[in-house]
């Protein structure tokens, strides 16, 4: 069994207090993970600034460099992993092991994060408009049209309050980075093996551990990040986001809404985008906030839901090592009986069809974990409760809404498809607020463009563009 | 007989070295006399446990001393306690003592008719939302003090010395309470106020930036006072408080022992040995030997008074056990489904807490935590609990760890 101690400042720390992490259906121990406070978190941060320092000491060309051997080495490399080593296939069975996804969604999520640190001077281009790196190294230059620019670092370190459920997401912190930016991270408690992995490659590629600080601990250890960091991002639910919303300090990361929003001049066609619908539900088992969790249409929606159902309804529960397995257990099962408890109160509403209902028991309740096998609801209209929920397994709700109110309706959207040929109503779609990220055409909600931003710009979270002039004297 | 084995296996083992199996029978003698010691220590405290089981149950349920309550409970039980309770183990007769009955008035029917003229405080706990639990009390926060007094070391917590209180007051005993022990002790004791309530209340609403301001805020009054030439060496505070005291000394480049702290008295909330470990190394600058502060953990509430933490050490990994103050109060670490079985030692169980002084009786109370009970030891010769922490049942639905 592994014991992965916190990291401060690239140092190992090791804690009296523990957390065991257990597979989720045999409850093999798996790894002791070392628990630290708030104290020890806010006593760092006051030494933030020598990880930016660490950094600096690289140029921005040098540290895209070292990603890209930290991407190789993420991705195929025996890594130092707290008292022992860590194999590629330790790392999945590991992380599947926690997480309850099966391997090879794991698999996929290692790839994605190696993908993003492997092209990071694309993406880091791509965010900056291609600005010369030295210029953010070095705080001001010359754009080249003479332009004058300056860039100043908000912060010495990002800090990041990462979540269980979903291994990709560890792509937001990566450009930090390269962007001479230090990482103080609270790893989830069931995912801890991304960022100490990801740690552990940055370092096996020659990084300074001074730039890393990696504190597993409870919402104690989180809250100091969040408070001690002058920029930090964090995932959580509803409440955290209202929690630091419109706090520019934090970025935070929510459920997603992600939606298929279908016009009337494509909806008759509608079969023609099963595919496309069903991948953006069912890809990474549902857990993604981008993954959809309804798709509107003005008619055929209930013929839309009835295919989907037809789809997604007979996907079975499978060992987390069958190539087959499109399903991620609950590894705490009072989560899953939670949600289906609330999905059952979202069916008791008029106009609420379970369209899944003939495909047999959703609830799946083993031992030691549960699963909840996908569902399709159709709401017969925009007014239904249902419209606006989402679930950490494969849920969608098919809505009737007409095309006029459709926009209106939505509500928040983190990335939304809108198919239609119809140029106003594309119009009013990248118009419209509510929608974060915008996919014009069939683009399943899952695909995302590692060239362009997600829920903002790290870049200019992280750094300040200003005003900056020079004179000789 | 075990005796006899014993020597014959020394000394048919001492043949080639005789002096160190002469040391090492002189050390078995000598545990064996200190474990006889203990044995009557133990032996001590429990008759004297006893004893004052059954004097204040006489006091509490007689008719011209008792309390309004009692008076009235006795009544509703299925035994005479006058006659039936004879030792400490008979308190499991009572029922469980609920903590709803100090809800609301007349908070007077608590009152033992003995003590009616005695000057009276009322002391809250909890109300956040609700009726808070009131404890009325004459002199018992004094004498918990002072016989807290009497562990701690004179090298730290100098006779004389003024203190600085910084923790909850407003309607809880504790403020009134250090003030007497840093009085009792010739000094004179400056406060500084947080409202746990109000801290409370910010973490639900999920005020979190509220928070940290409320915190600096009352951190911003300690350090004022503690860098006015008070002479302040001693103080009490809760751990979140050292922590954030200690770290915003930091910030302005000093420490608590460089302000001239050398004696902390620490509790209110949860101690863990990993934030003891976190205080000791890095607020505190080391063991106090090595860094000049001694900080002590303490367990109690309104109810059943203070608990006294063993000194704690690196070498015990460390650990933090509390004994209560017997025989006026006294923890049991309890099966977790049944109240009336203590679990073995170094086993994991409910804390269970008695109140046996003449101003207050509670025959069992179970706390809202669990723990390992611990065996007696020189300094405490009867029970103790360790790892104490929020019980798992109810773990969620309180917010603990607050100020």
């Amino acid at each position: 069994m592994l014991n992965l101690h916190a990291l401060r400042w690239g140092k190992p720390y090791e804690s009296l207090e523990k957390k065991e992490v257990v597979h989720f259906d045999t409850g093999e121990p798996i790894a002791e993970v070392s628990q630290v406070g708030g104290g020890i978190v806010q006593r760092d941060l006051r030494r933030a600034d020598k990880a930016r320092a660490a950094l600096r000491q690289f140029s921005i060309d040098d540290l895209i460099a070292r990603c890209k051997q930290a991407a190789e080495l993420f991705a195929s490399g025996d890594l130092p992993m707290g008292d022992g080593t860590q194999s590629v296939d330790q790392f999945v069975h590991q992380q599947s092991a926690s997480t309850g996804l099966p391997e090879h969604m794991c698999r996929a999520n290692m790839a994605k994060n190696s993908f993003v640190l492997s092209h990071i001077d694309e993406i880091l281009a791509a965010l900056t408009r291609g600005l010369d790196p030295s210029i953010l190294s070095r705080g001001y230059g010359d754009e080249g049209r003479g332009a004058p620019v300056s860039y100043q670092s908000r912060t010495p370190i990002l800090g990041a309050v990462l979540p269980n459920n979903s291994p990709g997401v560890h792509t937001l912190w990566l450009p930090a980075v390269p962007l001479q930016v230090g990482l103080a991270l609270k790893p989830g408690s069931q995912e801890p093996w991304t960022p100490y992995r990801m740690i552990a490659a940055f370092m096996a590629a020659g990084l300074p551990g001074e730039a890393f600080g990696l504190y597993p601990g409870g919402h104690d250890a989180g809250n100091a990040i969040l408070a001690s960091s002058p920029r930090s991002m964090v995932f959580g639910s509803v409440q955290t986001v209202q929690q630091y919303a419109g706090n520019p300090k934090v970025q935070v990361h929510g459920p997603g809404w992600s939606k298929i929003l279908i016009g009337d001049d494509v909806v008759d066609d509608w079969e023609q985008h099963l595919d496309m619908m069903v991948e953006s539900v069912l890809s990474n088992s549902g857990r993604s906030c981008v993954n959809c969790s309804s798709i509107w249409a003005s008619r055929h929606t209930r013929e839309i839901a009835q295919a989907l159902a037809e789809r997604l309804g007979p996907v079975e529960v499978r060992s987390p090592l069958d190539e087959q397995s499109q399903l991620a257990a609950f590894t705490v099962p009072a989560m899953a009986t939670g949600t289906w408890s609330m999905v059952e109160q979202d069916l008791r509403e008029a106009g609420v069809t379970d369209m899944t209902a003939d495909y047999g028991p959703r609830l799946v309740e083993k031992e030691r974990c549960a699963y909840l096998r996908p569902m399709v609801v159709h709401a017969d209209s925009a007014e239904r409760a249902v419209a606006m929920k989402e679930y950490m397994f494969p849920f969608v709700s098919v809505v009737e809404c007409p095309q006029a109110e459709m926009l209106k309706r939505i509500g928040s959207t983190l990335i939304a498809t809108v198919l239609t040929r119809d140029d106003a109503f594309a119009e009013a779609a990248v118009d419209c607020t509510e929608i974060d990220s915008l996919n014009l055409g069939p683009i399943p909600t899952n695909r995302l463009n590692w060239l362009q931003p997600h829920e903002g710009s790290i870049v200019e979270f992280l750094y300040h563009s200003r005003a900056f002039q020079s004179a000789e004297f | 007989m075990l005796a006899w084995r014993l020597l014959l296996r020394y000394f048919s083992a001492s043949v080639h070295e005789p002096s160190r199996h002469l040391d090492q029978l002189a050390k078995q003698r000598l545990m064996s006399t200190e474990t006889e010691d203990l044995q009557s220590a133990i032996d001590t405290a429990r008759a004297q446990l006893d004893a004052q089981t059954v004097e204040m149950v006489h006091w509490h349920f007689g008719e011209a001393t008792g309390s309004p309550f009692w008076l009235q409970k006795k009544a509703e039980l299925n035994f005479d306690p006058l006659t039936e309770i004879k030792s400490f183990d008979d308190l499991k007769k009572f029922p469980l003592f609920e903590d709803d009955w100090l809800r609301g008035g007349p908070v007077r029917r608590w009152i033992p008719q003995g003590l009616a003229d005695k000057p009276a405080y009322v002391f809250e706990t909890g109300g956040t939302t609700g009726v808070p639990k009131t404890r009325v009390v004459m002199e018992d926060h004094w004498i918990d003090y002072e016989r807290f007094s009497d562990t701690l070391p004179d090298q730290y917590f100098p006779k004389g010395s003024n203190w600085l209180m910084l923790g909850p007051s407003g309607p809880r005993r504790l403020r009134l309470a250090v003030e007497h022990l840093c009085q009792h002790r010739g000094g004179i004791c400056f406060c500084i106020d947080l409202d746990p309530r109000w801290v409370i209340k910010l973490i639900k609403k999920g005020w979190m930036e509220h928070l940290e301001e409320y915190k600096k805020h009352c951190i911003d009054q300690a350090i004022t006072v503690l860098t006015s030439g008070h002479d302040i060496k001693c103080m009490f505070t809760t751990p979140k408080l050292l922590e954030a005291l200690g770290e915003a000394l930091e910030e302005r480049g000093t420490s608590i022992a460089e302000i001239g702290i050398t004696g902390i008295f620490s509790g209110g909330t949860e101690f863990t040995p990993q934030w003891t470990r976190y205080a000791v190394e890095e607020l505190l600058g080391g063991p106090p030997e090595e860094g000049g502060v001694y900080m002590t953990p303490t367990y109690g509430n309104t109810l059943m008074g203070l608990a006294c933490s063993k000194p704690i050490t690196a070498a015990d990994g460390y650990k933090i056990s509390y004994y209560a103050p017997q025989p006026r109060a006294v923890t049991e670490v309890v099966d977790m489904d049944d109240h009336t079985q203590l679990v073995g030692y170094g086993e994991t169980g409910r804390v269970k807490l008695y109140t046996l002084t003449r101003e207050f009786f509670v025959p069992g109370f179970l706390e809202r935590d669990e723990g390992e009970r611990e065996a007696p030891f020189a300094r405490y010769p009867w029970d103790g609990v360790s790892g104490v922490r929020p019980y798992r049942s109810l773990e969620g639905g309180t917010t603990v760890g607050v100020y």
